[in-house]
């Protein structure tokens, strides 16, 4: 529906459940992607799922130095950068009285931190060609909150924070910042969960069932889209209707 | 020296479609040439590129006019 032939998009966290479905989506619209993640194995398995073309990229997102060159290596690979999806994320889950500093340091410096890095190394490039697409991967939570998750829930608002002062600077320039916030997606995670947790969990959901990747992956297409042109600084909620906010 | 002006003027003129004569050394780009602080780091990128330097991002912020950038320029172009 949405055509990105030609445009180019970097993917991080591409080796899991969410990433992957979003680097499908995004080939399957015709976009160059290059793929990041920790797990290579995966990611050449996705990769060999892609119809156009793909590469992989590695980088550690808690090292600074690896962040910096990572959207420079993509675009060796794959040519100037159009569309940055900075999906990956950790997460160190603990009540806050029990929070290591180190948790607390980890989630934010991976799941903000390597965002703010990534989307500054975009910005020449795109500012220089008048074209651009930022996209953030946040959480439900991070709007709503949740116990036990304070770390990755900080990390999640402050994505939400970051993209709506980069929207405001950069919109002028035909770049745009945007988040999609996903709900309970099915993964490996929640296909484990005892049925009477399922159960609670469906209870709170008007759509009565979990979310595919599948369904982060098309909000994230149409974000990337020029038909998205005019969307900037926005949080796209795809939550089967959990929050509706 | 004077060609580090030309080359500044023309890039002034292009990124912040200006008429050529309102660009003076002492005229300060935001005030005078209707810059605003992104247009003012996309000229520091433009004259990065045409003479091919770095100017560091402390110096940036002292790049208030035209000769600001020129004298910078000059500085640092062998």
């Amino acid at each position: 529906m949405f055509d990105l032939t030609g445009r180019t998009a970097l993917v991080t966290g591409a080796s899991g459940g969410i990433g992957s479905a979003i680097a499908k989506a995004l080939s399957e619209s015709g976009a160059k992607v290059a793929l990041s993640g920790t797990r290579e194995g995966v990611l050449e398995e996705v990769k060999a799922t892609l119809p156009g073309e793909s590469a992989i990229v590695t980088a550690n997102l808690s090292d600074a130095e690896s962040v910096d060159g990572l959207v420079g290596r993509a675009e060796e690979a794959i040519g100037p950068l159009d569309i940055l999806v900075a999906n990956a994320g950790i997460t160190r889950d603990g009540l806050l009285m029990r929070m290591k500093d180190e948790d607390w340091d980890a989630v934010l410096n991976v799941n903000l931190g390597s965002y703010f890095r990534l989307a500054k190394s975009c910005m020449r490039g795109m500012m220089k060609r008048r074209h651009g697409r930022i996209i953030g991967i946040t959480s439900i939570v991070g709007v709503t909150g949740n116990p036990g998750q304070a770390n990755y829930c900080a990390s999640k608002a402050g994505m939400i924070g970051f993209t709506k002062s980069l929207a405001q600077e950069v919109a002028s320039r035909g770049i745009t910042a945007n988040c999609v916030a996903p709900g309970f997606i099915q993964s490996p995670m929640t296909d484990v969960l005892p049925d009477a947790q399922k159960e609670a969990l469906l209870g709170q959901i008007p759509a009565g069932k979990l979310g595919q990747g599948g369904d982060i992956a098309g909000a994230v297409v149409y974000l990337s889209s020029d038909e998205a042109a005019y969307v900037t600084g926005q949080t796209l909620h795809v939550n089967g209707g959990m929050a509706m906010i | 020296m004077s060609d580090v002006f030309e080359r500044v003027k023309k890039i002034v003129v292009e990124n912040l479609d200006v008429e050529a004569d309102k660009v003076a050394e002492s005229a300060s780009f935001i005030d005078d040439l209707g810059a605003d602080s992104l247009d003012l780091v996309e000229l520091v990128m433009a004259f990065e590129e045409e003479f091919n330097i770095e100017i560091p991002d402390d110096v940036q912020e002292n790049i208030r006019t035209v000769g600001d950038a020129v004298t910078h320029i000059k500085a640092h172009v062998s």
